[in-house]
């Protein structure tokens, strides 16, 4: 995003000296740029922009990663122009970007100023009283016949007791406080600034990553070990921690009884890792407790059925044995999944289908009741020929690219079988067999590295102390002025100030006054809440 | 008592409070009517008793709503907001908890009518539409950021729904203080407040707007504090504290566009009315994160019934 710094108009004016310096424009623009209104603008405008990218699926987003394929083959007409314009990737789209870009610039522009006055004000006294204060908030005033410097006197040690900078001068008494108000104001923008620091250095350092595995399986962390590995710019491909571990034995409990039977209880993944040299320990992943090493940390965050299967080809010889990932579809784990058998002779050998580990029958079909493994059944079908595993375009392991390759028939139908464990389902023909062996069960992890989260941590909470103060701390002023009167005494006035759109703390002046020796709970406002400092 | 016998006591306990806050609803109504016929002119005794008659109804209304959330949670075993039944519930009590607080400091009880309304129309959803009954959560669900995150934006929630209720009832008075001060033919005092109509009755815009500031003043902080907070719980569960999926983008949306009535109040010429819009949007953002994303967006990226 730091490419994104906006040209400098004087340089491109510079280069161009024939047309004359348009200062004025500049100034205008930059005005405009941080203007609350902009602010506003801008604000709305990234609300809005944010919209698209909840309705549409996204690319490098949490959700469903084929999503945004399968949108594509949903609506071919409209998917393209959906890309071109960004919306499958609206939070890395330049026109989100600039949107941001020119809010924080704008943010920055409006709030700096602000800290200089802000400074200013701290080390300059609070201002003289307004030559009216009967127009102020809760304007007060009585007759008194102490001695002016006393009333003073008294109303300043009153108000510093109270917290207010105060100053004294002949004939009035000038206090104001909560300027922490201001600076609160300012830690929350500013925060803003560090937030986006720490997004970007993990967008720019860290990773991402995922990949599932069987029971037994093992990975290391080595880039090509990932499904999916997702670096940044400047990632550090090569010196990914040291680690490798292997998935002993993954857990899932359903519950039974109760009013959701069905919902998984527990998800536990017991694993044996060693780090780097060091040397083997076991451990257990569950949800929300990642494995962590080094700040890279494992997350368990989904698991599926692996059904185990043998293969045998033309020529009885077994080209493949081990479980198969296949992708989880509902809640009660229905999962479909494709079994791949390149070596396979004469002809390369494919196998189709769903994997329902609770099957029963239905109206519409075969389908399954309950999520654990029950009563396990594999429904197949069969393909061979070239499975263009060699063309070098990446494919899914859960579909099967369907170019030059023929469904198996049998008597004029496409040739299907339901497996329980222990059966074997023979291809017509001596075109091969495949035998269900068991269920494995397999883990998605989740692999992170973020060495910018501390950063972001630490400014979300500047941010919200910031906000929290800025809108708690009410900052104002208040004066007491003495004048004499026609009648050899002398009149006080107090009257306050909000500089913030709150009112000021209700009973302040009130005690202020009974502090002075002025009347006594003047009648309330009937309805306080009328009084409004800004109409 | 056992889990089912508590489960079933926090079901009558909710159906108890829909009776009674369906009855406090009356009395406010009757109140508003009567208001209403009065206009601008002080309320009788009498209009002033019916409207206590539906204070009183809404607190024990309350109570047994907070009763229904606890013992809920006694019988599931965990914090009372594990699911979408589950979270109306706790924020109608974070809704009539907001507006009973701003009760005892001002003139809110003029659209207390609403507010029960609300309330009510949110719980005869949740024990018809979105009812669940009280068990575990699943796994990923069960962590303790969630359970401040979840509290936070509930809570924040319910304070930001009387704000978009003071928002509301604020921007009919404005137009009717604006027309009644366009038009001063009889129709208004002396004071430009018109003297007749359901907007007469209500107190004035300043009031409304005061209240609606202080709503917003204290939820926007809170929820800022539970998008962090679910950002933690997101870190906690996949290593990415952001990953802009549909709940955590409108949680977003919402946020700025508060942060965007926050600025318009600030600016010249945008205070009062048109920043009143951007705190309905920001509003309407909120319920939408709760009903369309749970059950809309969701729904569109799921697969089942395959
Ligand atoms: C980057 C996104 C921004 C966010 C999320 C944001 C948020 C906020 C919030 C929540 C407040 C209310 C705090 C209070 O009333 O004390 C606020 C106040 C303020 N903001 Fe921003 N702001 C942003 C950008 C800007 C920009 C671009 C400007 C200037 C053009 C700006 C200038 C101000 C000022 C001057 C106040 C104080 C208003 C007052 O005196 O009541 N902010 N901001």
């Amino acid at each position: 995003m730091t490419d994104l710094a906006p040209p400098q108009p004087e340089q491109q004016l510079n280069q161009r000296p024939s047309k004359p310096i348009s200062w004025g424009w500049f100034r205008w623009t930059w005005r405009t740029l941080t203007s609350m209104r902009t602010a506003v603008i801008l604000l709305v405008l990234l609300a809005l922009a944010a919209i698209p990218g909840s309705l549409f699926p996204q690319r490098n987003v949490a959700s469903d990663p084929a999503a945004v394929q399968q949108y594509a083959v949903r609506h071919p007409d409209l998917a393209p122009w959906l890309d071109r314009i960004g919306f499958f990737d609206v939070y890395a789209s330049p026109w989100f970007a600039a949107i941001y870009v020119l809010l924080l610039v704008s943010m920055t522009g409006c709030v700096l100023p602000r800290s200089l006055r802000l400074w200013r004000a701290v080390r300059s006294a609070p201002p003289s009283a307004p030559r009216n204060l009967a127009r102020l908030e809760d304007h007060q005033a009585w007759d008194t016949d102490r001695a002016p410097a006393e009333v003073l006197a008294a109303a300043a040690r009153y108000l510093r007791r109270k917290r207010f900078r105060v100053v004294v001068t002949d004939s009035e008494v000038r206090a104001e406080r909560g300027y922490l108000r201001e600076v609160g104001n300012l830690t929350f923008h500013l925060s803003l600034l560090v937030l986006l620091v720490g997004i970007a250095v993990g967008k720019l350092v860290g990773f991402e990553g995922r990949v599932a595995i069987a029971e037994g399986g093992t990975f290391a962390n080595d880039r090509s070990q990932y499904d999916v590995f997702t670096p940044s710019a400047w990632t550090d491909v090569d010196g990914l921690v040291p680690l490798s571990f292997r998935l002993d034995k993954f857990d899932v409990k359903y519950q039974v009884r109760g009013p959701n039977p069905g919902q998984p209880s527990q998800f536990s993944a017991r694993i044996t890792y060693q780090s780097g040299s060091g040397a083997q320990q076991r451990t257990t992943v569950r949800p929300n407790e990642p494995l962590d090493v080094d700040e890279t940390k494992f997350f368990l965050t989904g698991n599926g059925y692996a059904p185990r299967v043998t293969v045998r080809d033309g020529r009885g010889k077994v080209v493949f044995t081990g479980p198969v990932l296949f992708l989880p579809l509902d809640a009660n784990n229905s999962s479909e999944g494709v079994v791949k058998v390149p070596d396979a002779q004469p002809t390369q050998l494919a196998f189709e289908g769903l994997f329902l580990p609770t099957a029963d029958v239905g109206p519409q079909g075969p389908y399954s009741m309950f999520p654990d493994a029950l009563d396990p059944q594999l429904f197949l079908t069969a393909w061979t020929g070239d499975l263009g595993l060699e063309d070098g375009v990446p494919q899914s392991v859960f579909a099967l690219d369907r170019d030059g390759l023929t469904q198996v028939q049998a008597d004029g139908k496409p040739f299907a079988q339901a497996l329980e464990v222990g059966e074997t389902m023979t291809l017509p023909d001596g075109q091969g067999s495949l035998t269900f062996d068991g269920v494995s069960r397999f883990a998605n992890f989740q692999i992170a590295y973020d060495p910018g989260k501390e950063i972001t941590l630490t400014a979300a909470i500047a941010i919200l102390i910031g906000l929290t103060t800025s809108l708690i701390i009410r900052r104002r002023r208040i004066w007491v002025r003495i004048s004499p009167t026609q009648s050899s005494g002398f009149l006080v006035e107090t009257a306050g100030h909000s500089l913030t759109r709150r009112l000021p703390p209700s009973a302040e002046i009130s005690k202020l006054v009974t502090a002075l020796g002025g009347p006594t709970s003047p009648a309330a406002p009937a309805d306080p809440a009328d009084k409004d400092p800004h109409t | 008592m056992t889990n089912q016998t508590l489960a079933q006591l926090s079901n009558s306990l909710v159906y108890a409070a829909i009776a009674v806050y369906a009855l406090a609803m009356l009395s406010y109504s009757a109140e508003a009517a009567r208001r209403t016929a009065t206009g601008s002119a002080p309320p009788t005794e009498r209009t002033r008793l019916v409207g206590a008659i539906g204070t009183s109804l809404t607190v024990l209304a309350f109570a047994l709503t907070v009763g229904g959330t606890i013992s809920r949670g006694f019988a599931a075993g965990r914090v009372p907001w594990g699911n979408m039944y589950e979270f109306v519930l706790v924020c109608s009590v974070a809704a009539g908890a907001a507006y009973l607080a701003f009760l005892t400091r001002l003139p809110v009880r003029a659209f207390g009518v609403w507010i029960v309304g609300l309330i009510l129309l949110a719980l005869g959803l949740a024990v018809t539409v979105l009812y669940t009954p009280a068990g575990a959560l699943v796994p990923v669900l069960d962590s303790y950021w969630l359970v401040i995150h979840v509290a936070a934006a509930i809570t924040g929630g319910g304070v930001f729904t009387v704000g978009a209720v003071a928002t509301a009832l604020f921007l009919v008075r404005t137009r009717l203080e604006r027309r009644a001060t366009a038009d001063p033919s009889g129709t208004s005092d002396a004071s430009g407040s018109p003297r007749r109509g359901y907007a007469a009755s209500l107190p004035s815009a300043s009031t409304l707007e005061q209240v609606a500031h202080a709503a917003h003043m204290f939820a926007f902080p809170i929820w800022t504090f539970a998008v962090i907070a679910g950002a933690i719980w997101a870190e906690n569960s996949w290593g990415r504290y952001w990953g802009w999926d549909p709940k955590e983008t409108w949680a977003f949306i919402t946020w700025v566009l508060y942060a965007a009535h926050l600025h318009a109040q600030a600016t010249a010429g945008w205070r009062g009315t048109r920043a009143a819009w951007f705190a309905l949007a920001g509003y309407a953002a909120f319920l939408f994160n709760f009903f369309g994303v749970n059950l809309w967006i969701t729904g569109l990226h799921s697969y089942a019934g395959v």
